[in-house]
């Protein structure tokens, strides 16, 4: 049984235009101790997948119209609120994108800190700082008994965001999900934060659900990769197989749309133009039937506007949401 | 560099005052930009890359004078930008336009798509009659991909890969020569990234174009570039071919920088340098070298007494330049 199922998960937004699809029938599974990316781009459902999870999400205007969260087994879709406050933080936990408004201005990181393990361990007030001063020096915050009672402002961003980790991380969760962890963040300080990741992981053996428009990101660390496009999952592979060989046109459009610096033209010192996937994403509102990348796809032939296609295995782990992926792959 | 550059900057410097106190005196400098020098050719592509602060936004603006610089000298084809009047400044502008990152920050949402792109030709005086100005307008609508009937529309309809094809529009209404694209694709999801990239470089093609691109994204700036110049603290500390510095480079923070990239392919492992800490402030920055307090070479004496000036590398032949006391 995997740790997190999620199984045909589908949630809208009540918007002035009509019912916005966000997540639109979406399959995730993650085991214990697995790291999955979940990739796409702006408004591709990512983000509000994971905040469906946590149970994050304003309803209304959102709304869960269809599937379930199964957490080791159990669905948490019907939970109420009080009995999510039990899964949050202590089985399941997250850290936002933005380190910068995500911790709150008035307390210090130390208060921050302890606030959950209080709350889910009934430690005392000493023992939970004890526990604060624990965490940040796991995630490496030099000096950590006195940045303990330092407030976020005196922080910089990358070390916000390695204050974030150290909350999240507090109560053992054994899944961490991870939605743009390292966006905000500067290449030199985005390579502390997931080797940061990386080695936590190793040492709590949690499983993480990296949230990413990178596919640099990725590539780094995922074992296995969710590929997300108009709130649909278009493609499942481990990470060496998508890379190797990406089955779904829109997959392949992401990794070739990407300029690289390893590459043979750097060295050779002439360009090679990139391959930019035309046009923009649907809109989301009343979506029309069919593959919702065929109007930008090239291989797209009329079959795929009148039925969806559906996630399928292909090769041993590898699925694709592509009726012509044998033929364009 | 034989012919005479389009564009030169020397010895720039700005420095911004941070006011505090009960009689808001001046109780420090922000030394955004100290010290940056280079030149840029006709037609060519130079990046500029760096993180947060490094002060490349700010190099860009001031060469505009859009933030006026504190000392140094920017020249134009030979015409002096940093001591031009009110009415040369003007003149300069329709040479010298900027393309700004967050494209839906920088288009008045109350104007329309026509009088966004046209302002300038207002300005100028480039068109005489309303039917030659439309004609233009579809024009340029054209050029950048966009059509006729997006002219009488508003911001807000338009996507953000959309939008920045507008404040590209906008850029070339007055046909410049030289473009500061400032972190002018960052915002942009990746795919739509490549077009506008594309739409770039195939204008630079047609119409001759310079550009100054500034990005923090090291990818985009190699597969853009001719030349990059790296930026730390606000100082150049290493400008070379795109190639080269890429493929060699030869200051040990450039060598941080390229190694903290992550290569989008899960089989090539690389040895990643990784940098201690966080850049210092620019309020007080290191004396010497900026990057020593971060630098493994880094020698006691040299490295954080004397400041290293940007040399060219010994037969490097096509001007790879670097400050650093022990690499050069």
């Amino acid at each position: 049984m995997p740790l997190l199922d999620i199984q045909g998960l589908k949630t809208h937004f009540k918007t002035d235009d009509g019912w916005l699809h966000a997540v639109d029938g979406v399959d995730i599974a993650i085991e214990k101790g697995e790291t999955v990316c979940v990739v796409g781009e702006s408004g591709c459902g990512k983000s509000v997948t994971a905040k469906t999870v946590m149970k994050l999400i304003d309803m209304p205007p959102g709304k869960i119209v269809a599937g379930r969260v199964l957490w080791k087994g159990r669905d948490l879709v019907p939970l109420g609120p009080e009995e999510m406050q039990k899964i949050r933080a202590k089985e399941i936990a997250i850290v936002f994108q933005e380190p910068m408004t995500s911790l709150n201005p008035v307390f210090t990181v130390g208060d921050q800190i302890s606030e959950s393990v209080r709350l889910h361990e009934g430690l005392s007030k000493k023992a939970a700082l004890e526990r604060a001063i624990e965490m940040l020096k796991l995630v490496n915050i030099p000096t950590p008994d006195k940045r303990v009672n330092d407030y976020p402002h005196q922080f910089s961003g990358g070390m916000r965001q390695r204050v974030m980790i150290a909350i999240a991380l507090a109560c053992s969760p054994q899944l961490l999900i991870a939605d743009e962890p390292t966006t905000a963040l500067d290449v030199t300080i985005q390579a502390q934060i997931l080797e940061l990741m990386q080695d936590l992981k190793e040492r709590l053996g949690m499983a993480v659900m990296l949230i990413t428009h990178a596919m640099g990101v990725v590539a780094e660390v995922a074992q296995r990769v969710v590929v997300m496009y108009a709130g649909q999952v278009v493609e499942e592979a481990p990470v060496e197989a998508l890379f190797a060989r990406p089955r779904h046109p829109y997959t392949q459009g992401l990794i070739r749309s990407i300029p690289r610096i390893d590459t043979a033209a750097t060295a050779a010192g002439h360009r090679q133009r990139l391959e930019a996937i035309p046009g923009t994403v649907p809109k989301l509102v009343a979506p029309k039937a069919g593959c919702r990348f065929a109007a930008r796809c090239r291989f797209a032939q009329p079959s795929c506007t009148t039925a969806d296609p559906p996630l399928r295995e292909i090769s041993p782990g590898h699925k694709v949401a592509c009726f012509l992926a044998e033929s364009t792959s | 560099m034989s012919a005479a550059p389009l564009l030169k900057v020397d010895k720039l410097v700005k420095h911004f005052p941070v006011k505090g106190g009960l009689l808001k005196r001046e109780v420090g400098r922000v030394q955004a930009v100290d010290g940056v020098s280079f030149e840029l050719a006709k037609g060519e592509t130079l990046g500029v890359v760096g993180e947060s602060g490094c002060g490349k936004s700010t190099t860009g603006r001031c060469i505009l004078r859009l933030i006026e610089p504190t000392s140094g000298e920017v020249t134009f084809e030979g015409k002096s930008v940093t001591g031009a009047g009110k009415e040369e400044l003007r003149a300069l502008a329709r040479d010298m336009q900027i393309i700004f990152q967050d494209p839906y920050a920088s288009l008045n949402p109350r104007m329309t798509v026509s009088a966004i792109i046209g302002e300038a030709l207002t300005i100028h005086k480039l068109t005489k009659t309303k039917a030659e100005y439309d004609a233009r307008i579809v024009e340029l609508l054209e050029t950048v991909g966009l059509s006729a009937d997006h002219m009488r529309r508003y911001p807000h309809e338009f996507s953000g890969g959309q939008r920045q094809r507008i404040g590209i529009a906008r850029a070339l209404a007055v046909n410049p020569k030289l473009i500061i694209c400032d972190e002018a694709v960052s915002a942009l999801d990746v795919s739509i990234q490549a077009q506008v990239i594309n739409l770039l470089e195939d204008l630079q093609a047609q119409f001759g174009l310079t550009y100054m691109f500034i990005a923090h994204d090291l990818s985009v700036v190699e597969h853009i570039s001719d030349r990059v110049a790296v930026m730390y603290l606000g100082r150049i500390v290493e400008i070379a071919s795109a190639a080269d510095l890429y493929t060699a480079p030869r200051h040990p923070y450039t060598e941080a920088l390229l190694s903290a990239v992550p290569i989008p392919d899960p089989q090539v492992k690389r040895k990643r340098i990784m940098l201690q800490g966080d850049v210092p402030s620019p309020l007080n920055p290191p004396t010497g070298c900026h990057f020593h307090t971060r630098c493994s070479i880094a020698q006691k004496g040299l490295c954080d007494v004397q400041r290293p000036e940007l040399k060219v590398v010994a037969g490097s032949g096509n001007g790879h330049q670097v400050a650093c006391h022990l690499r050069s």
